[in-house]
């Protein structure tokens, strides 16, 4: 399949915008990405639209032109953003159409996820217990996690402390005051060993990609960032995952979601792990940033401790990790976290990210997705 | 009014032994929880109803530090103030590891490795008065004490949203 090359980007800031309905939000994500790509609507042969809340992204084309362009919306869970740009890939690999454009938008109410267990495989009784709940759930996993590779509580302080402070350079993040990590040890406990600002929050916002074939992508920009791979993948039989009442213990090791999904996708792309020079992970919560650093194949069980307080995953390390702030400071909006994820590496690596560029321009990046109820999208992109 | 279960065929009741009732897959011997039709391993749906051991350890826990929103309608702690509980993952040797409410568990926590065992707990009464009954596992205290200290102390559970 021929390259994607990804030629503007575009957001709206993440937060909580009371009144401002999504799709006004998605509209001016999306003429972001058009006019950095220095498109118009009109020039768009296809559209991919992913949302939780909103049923039919497509509606935006009441804002943004009804020119009766093919529109197909997605819906993944929080893997919604690597399905948009899966589809687009093969919409533009399969020569359908040559440019188009990848919408997310999300608004959400404040608080945890809720759903009906019975529409995610689980019996009512789940839900009327208080178990159907993804907080616990990663509250569940780290605890098991540090338990078997010695990860501290100062470690995912350390994590959220960071994800803090990129925050505080990025003007489209909604946490944007840095914290100490002794104040983030010492907030109130949610699920341990999870404090409240070790958390993200489903929150409000849009992100938007224009993608072209690779072919033709120097017509519009001089430094098109190439979408090498995408690959998503659901929960095997054993893997402890979220809202799963119960996994067998005969499949000891079974590798998580987002294990199969890196490997496919950096092998889809020809691309060693050890390669990635930036990265965006999954950071639902300080533990999970944690963990997914490790199941995307970038260091080893229990190398965490020493990797992040040496730096490495600091702007200036030798491996940056959420740039822009992650999940933890900008909040997730579900359909548009993915591709807010995707913009952050295209901005590094074409130079344009500012107060938090990361030096030398990174020519290898990866971006991760993983949620409900076990399911991941893994990216790979590159100069 | 007799105490009646959560839920029909989940666990054994009444009983002073209760035992959670999943299943085994007649094809490829996989155990499932809750009884379902489909085999979780291989599909089949020659699924048969099994009672699942009694104890296990403790393979991961975390405290439950807000009060969650519908659908859970449990009234076994205080709402106001908010009552902490802990939740987990306890591995029923040989068969499934099964998530439960935790209770009798220290006030700082269990540790991962604690032997424990399936009780039944008052959850909350009904709109017509009756007393509804669900499981949870606690402490074995009749099994010597396996477990392992945290990694660290922890500070108690505080109520509140994320």
């Amino acid at each position: 399949m021929p390259d994607v090359a990804i030629i503007g980007t575009g957001i709206h800031r993440f937060g909580r915008f009371p009144g401002k309905p999504a799709l006004s939000i998605a509209a001016e994500a999306a003429r972001d990405a058009l006019a950095d790509a220095g498109l118009t609507w009109a020039d768009m042969q296809f559209a991919v639209g992913g949302s939780y809340e909103v049923d039919q992204p497509d509606a935006v084309v009441a804002e943004l032109g009804l020119t009766g362009v093919q529109f197909t919306n997605v819906y993944n869970g929080c893997a919604t953003a690597g399905s948009a740009l899966a589809l687009a890939r093969q919409t533009i690999g399969q020569g359908e159409h040559e440019i188009g454009l990848i919408l997310g938008v999300d608004k959400h109410d404040p608080g945890a996820f809720t759903a009906e267990p019975e529409d995610y495989a689980c019996p009512p009784w789940y839900g009327e217990m208080g178990l159907f709940l993804t907080p616990k759930f990663f509250g569940m996993k780290i605890n098991r996690y540090m338990h078997d590779h010695g990860i501290t509580h100062e470690t995912l302080a350390a994590v959220a402390e960071k994800n803090y402070r990129n925050g505080a350079l990025n003007p489209n993040a909604h946490r944007r005051t840095p914290l100490p990590a002794e104040k983030i040890l010492g907030a109130r406990m949610v699920n341990y060993p999870l404090t409240q600002y070790m958390f993200c929050s489903p929150n409000e916002g849009a992100a938007a990609l224009v993608v072209c074939s690779a072919d033709v992508a120097h017509r519009y920009t001089d430094k098109p960032v190439y979408l090498r791979s995408v690959a998503t993948r659901t929960r095997r039989y054993g893997a402890f995952e979220v809202h799963t009442p119960s996994a067998s213990v005969a499949a000891d090791h079974v590798p998580a979601p987002t294990v199969d999904a890196a490997r496919a996708a950096f092998e889809a792309a020809g691309v060693d792990p050890a390669d990635v020079a930036i990265a965006q992970l999954q950071d639902t919560d300080a533990g999970a940033e944690v963990i997914h650093l490790a199941e995307v194949g970038l260091c080893a069980d229990g190398e965490q401790n020493e990797l992040i307080a040496s730096g490495a995953t600091e702007i200036g390390g030798r491996l940056p990790v959420n740039t822009d702030g992650g999940l933890i400071a900008n909040g997730e909006p579900v359909g548009a976290s993915g591709l807010r994820q995707v913009r952050e590496l295209v901005l590094q690596m074409r130079g344009r990210a500012g107060e938090r560029q990361v030096p030398g321009e990174p020519r290898v990046g990866v971006a991760q997705l993983y949620g409900a109820p076990g399911v991941a999208a893994v990216s790979v992109l590159s100069t | 009014m007799p105490p009646v279960p959560i839920a029909d065929d989940l666990f054994t009741w009444p009983d002073d032994e209760p035992r959670l009732i999943g299943g085994r897959c007649g094809e490829c011997g996989a155990y499932a929880f809750p009884l379902r039709t489909g085999c979780p391993r291989c599909g089949a749906t020659a699924v048969e109803r099994t009672l699942l051991e009694r104890s296990g350890t403790l393979w991961t826990w975390t405290s439950q530090g807000f009060l969650p929103k519908a659908p859970f309608n449990g009234q076994f702690a205080s709402a106001d103030p908010f009552e902490p509980w802990f939740v987990g993952v306890v591995e029923l040797p040989g068969q499934l590891r099964v998530e439960s409410i935790l209770v009798g568990c220290p006030e700082d926590g269990p540790a991962i490795g604690m032997p424990m065992r399936l009780v039944t707990m008052p959850f909350r009464t009904d709109e017509d008065g009756r007393e509804i009954v669900t499981f949870a596992f606690t402490p074995d205290e009749s099994s010597p004490d396996e477990g392992d200290l945290p990694v660290s102390p922890r500070t108690p559970g505080e109520a509140d949203h994320a």
